[in-house]
């Protein structure tokens, strides 16, 4: 079991013909994705890496079934893009690409209310079930199947603690990055429900970082309704306030969005939290223990 | 992207924003000169930097003639205003704005931001003005008003009636606020503003609701459709290196510490620097080379991180997904030979075309210090900084 994605899940490549996007459908595809169409307006007919390619994601469905699509437009495209796969009613839309205007999320987000479709990223890695289905950016190798979720909102941040995790041989369910904008569609919330339910995850990872207060959110939801355990590390101890780390959402401002307040928040809800990121593994480890869970989570 | 409170008004004008006649003047004979030709009473003369505060900082001076204008303008440019968001190095003033003096009855808040939780815009607005509105949120949040804007209608004309009334305008000058609120929300819609504050809105003697002050901050990621807000941007007011790096797409930001830093991703850059300072060092910068970062891009990083005079190490942290190794790998060996290094250098690769890239380091012939992990490297750049 995992959350979202799966071996059976065929995948939709949207903006395929791109140098970043042919890169990635390679990695892939060698991973053992079941990618089964591209989209590229104009390009309607043609083939790259033995996938077909089609002009409107509509037209993809209706030819292959696709019901996941990752999306690699560039970001002035990028918001028509998501559009054009909520409405051809897939499942999820999964978009990595970054410096997408926020004004243009805003506008997606509210097109999306009631629609079936659910959005993760923009501005993310992607989602990996390992040793089944990789979709985004991740480098594929690190990961490992097994019992431990990951959610984060940065994407190299989650491939620190997925190579740690892998190398104490602690496997993954799913990993899912949600993404550093300000505006996304995916939350903590929603990905904590889902390895909450899911048979198959046993504890969580969660890697947040300043801005916003999705993580104290998403504490006090863990606190309400969480079964498993969750330890979690957040980005930017350090990070001075009033200035843009890199993601359009990691800023500190008005006196909101403080690590401090984030690591307060999530102790209180009985999340444990690494003091840096080199000991996210460590720290899971010692709390699956507590909780008799080590053998359990531990691949064999 | 900031802009100054002249240029803010410029904007407010095309939307037909009331704001009172004034003009930029970059010495004091300019300064005079708009003066006379405002012909008001009572002249301003603002100083222009991007930061708040000005007031309280002795930025903002009412002059009641033209000599006045002159001493205040003489006394204003090159000085170095420090205000609660500046820093304590401050901000040196190398722009004035000449403004007619408003007859002012009472002053108010307004403001537009993204609210994250809701994923919408949201106008505030708070009898409040004039003062720090953070202060007010934290005393009196119940003096401040909220109306959340459905992206499909914009701001509707009885919200920005609600507004209005729950600040307390007087009722006769209603319909006037609510139409520069929403005149406010179209500039901040069409310009991809990030943040819009008017602080103080005031209602004047004569029945006018005028912006007495401007401040715009401008979604970077939009910066490419909008060329007229990209030629506001006044670098005199930026960090030459962060300039620098801006021109490369590359996420740069200074900091005070002397270890420079080089990682893909703003969270891992983020915790890199946290990981520096748990072992004890400091870090000298804030630096993502991004996802599709080239060869290229990589040695121009590596150029600015050592163009920081207080630079003693680098240390360079890559866990490649997008970013693939052996491209970083290039990029260091280039720009190692092309500057010469002569700073300590410990490198960490992990990642998409790893052995490749810890390949080309080994055979480069350079000295560069291999780390297994980032706490490893970590600990390594403060030891050899020292």
């Amino acid at each position: 079991m995992s959350v979202y994605i799966n071996k059976d899940t065929k995948v939709l490549v949207q903006g395929i013909t791109g140098s970043t996007a042919l890169f990635h459908t390679k990695q892939m595809l060698e991973y053992g994705t079941k990618i089964v169409a591209g989209v590229t307006p104009g390009k309607g007919g043609t083939e790259v890496e033995g996938v077909p390619v089609f002009n409107t994601v509509e037209d993809a469905v209706k030819e292959t079934g696709a019901n996941v699509s990752v999306i690699y437009v560039p970001a002035a495209f990028a918001a028509d893009a998501i559009l054009e796969a909520v409405d051809a009613e897939l499942d999820m839309a999964i978009c990595i690409t970054e410096h997408i205007p926020v004004l243009d999320m805003v506008k997606v987000k509210r097109y999306m209310e009631g629609k079936k479709t659910r959005l993760v990223g923009p501005n993310c890695p992607g989602v990996i079930t390992p040793e089944e289905c990789k979709i985004g950016i991740m480098p594929g190798y690190i990961h490992k199947k097994g019992h431990v979720g990951v959610v984060s909102r940065s994407g190299t941040l989650t491939y620190e603690a997925v190579h740690q995790l892998s190398q104490e041989g602690i496997g993954q369910s799913t990993a899912v990055g949600i993404g550093g904008d300000p505006v996304n569609g995916t939350n903590f919330i929603d990905v904590l429900k889902a390895f909450n339910e899911d048979e198959d995850t046993y504890a969580v990872v969660m890697i947040g970082e300043i801005g916003g207060t999705a993580e104290e959110d998403a504490a006090e939801w863990i606190k309400a309704n969480m079964k498993k355990p969750v330890v979690g590390f957040i980005g930017g101890q350090t990070a001075p306030p009033g200035k843009r780390m890199g993601h359009a959402g990691a800023i500190i401002s008005g006196g909101k969005g403080t690590a401090a307040d984030k690591i307060q928040a999530m102790n209180a809800a009985g999340i444990e939290v690494a003091d840096t990121p080199s000991v996210i593994g460590e720290t899971l480890i010692k709390v699956v223990k507590e909780k008799g869970l080590y053998e359990k989570v531990k691949t064999h | 992207m900031n802009i100054h409170e002249y240029q803010g008004k410029q904007i407010l004008r095309q939307y037909g924003v009331a704001v009172p006649e004034g003009h930029v003047a970059f010495s004091p004979e300019e300064a005079v000169k708009v003066a006379k030709e405002l012909g008001s009473e009572v002249t301003v003369v603002k100083a222009q930097i991007h930061a708040g505060g000005r007031g309280k900082a002795g930025g903002v001076k009412i002059a009641k003639n033209l000599d006045d204008v002159r001493a205040y303008a003489k006394e204003l440019l090159g000085k170095v205003l420090v205000t609660h968001q500046t820093g304590p190095e401050g901000k040196e003033v190398k722009r004035l704005y000449i403004e007619a003096g408003s007859d002012i009855q009472k002053e108010y808040y307004l403001g537009l931001v993204l609210d994250r939780e809701t994923s919408r815009v949201t106008l505030m607005g708070s009898e409040e003005g004039g003062m720090d509105i953070e202060e007010v949120a934290a005393n009196t949040p119940e003096k401040i008003f909220y109306e959340e804007i459905d992206p499909v209608v914009g701001l509707t004309g009885f919200q920005a009636r609600r507004m209005a009334f729950n600040m307390n305008i007087p009722p006769k000058l209603v319909n006037k606020a609510a139409k520069l609120m929403l005149g406010l929300y179209q500039a901040y819609l069409e310009k991809d503003a990030s943040i819009v504050e008017i602080n103080p809105l005031v209602v004047t003697g004569d029945g006018q609701v005028v912006a007495l002050d401007a401040k715009f901050n401008f979604d970077e990621n939009s910066l490419y459709r909008h060329g007229d807000i990209v030629d506001m941007r006044d670098y005199d007011e930026e960090d030459p290196k962060e300039i620098e790096a801006s021109k490369y797409d590359l996420s740069y930001i200074s900091l005070d510490g002397n270890i420079g830093c080089m990682v893909n991703g703003a969270g891992l850059a983020m915790a890199t620097m946290d990981t520096i300072n748990y072992y004890g060092g400091s870090p000298a910068n804030f630096l993502d080379v991004g996802g599709g970062a080239t060869a290229e891009k990589v040695t121009e990083a590596f150029k600015i991180i050592l163009s920081d005079k207080n630079v003693k190490g680098i240390f360079v942290n890559i866990f490649g997904g997008i970013m693939k190794c052996d491209v970083i790998a290039e990029g260091v060996i280039t720009a190692a030979k092309e500057v010469s290094l002569e700073v300590p250098l410990v490198v960490r690769l992990e990642g998409t075309n790893v052995e490749q890239g810890k390949k080309m380091l080994n055979e480069s012939g350079l000295n560069i210090i291999a780390a297994g992990s980032m706490a490893d490297g970590a600990q390594k750049i403060v030891e050899l900084v020292g």
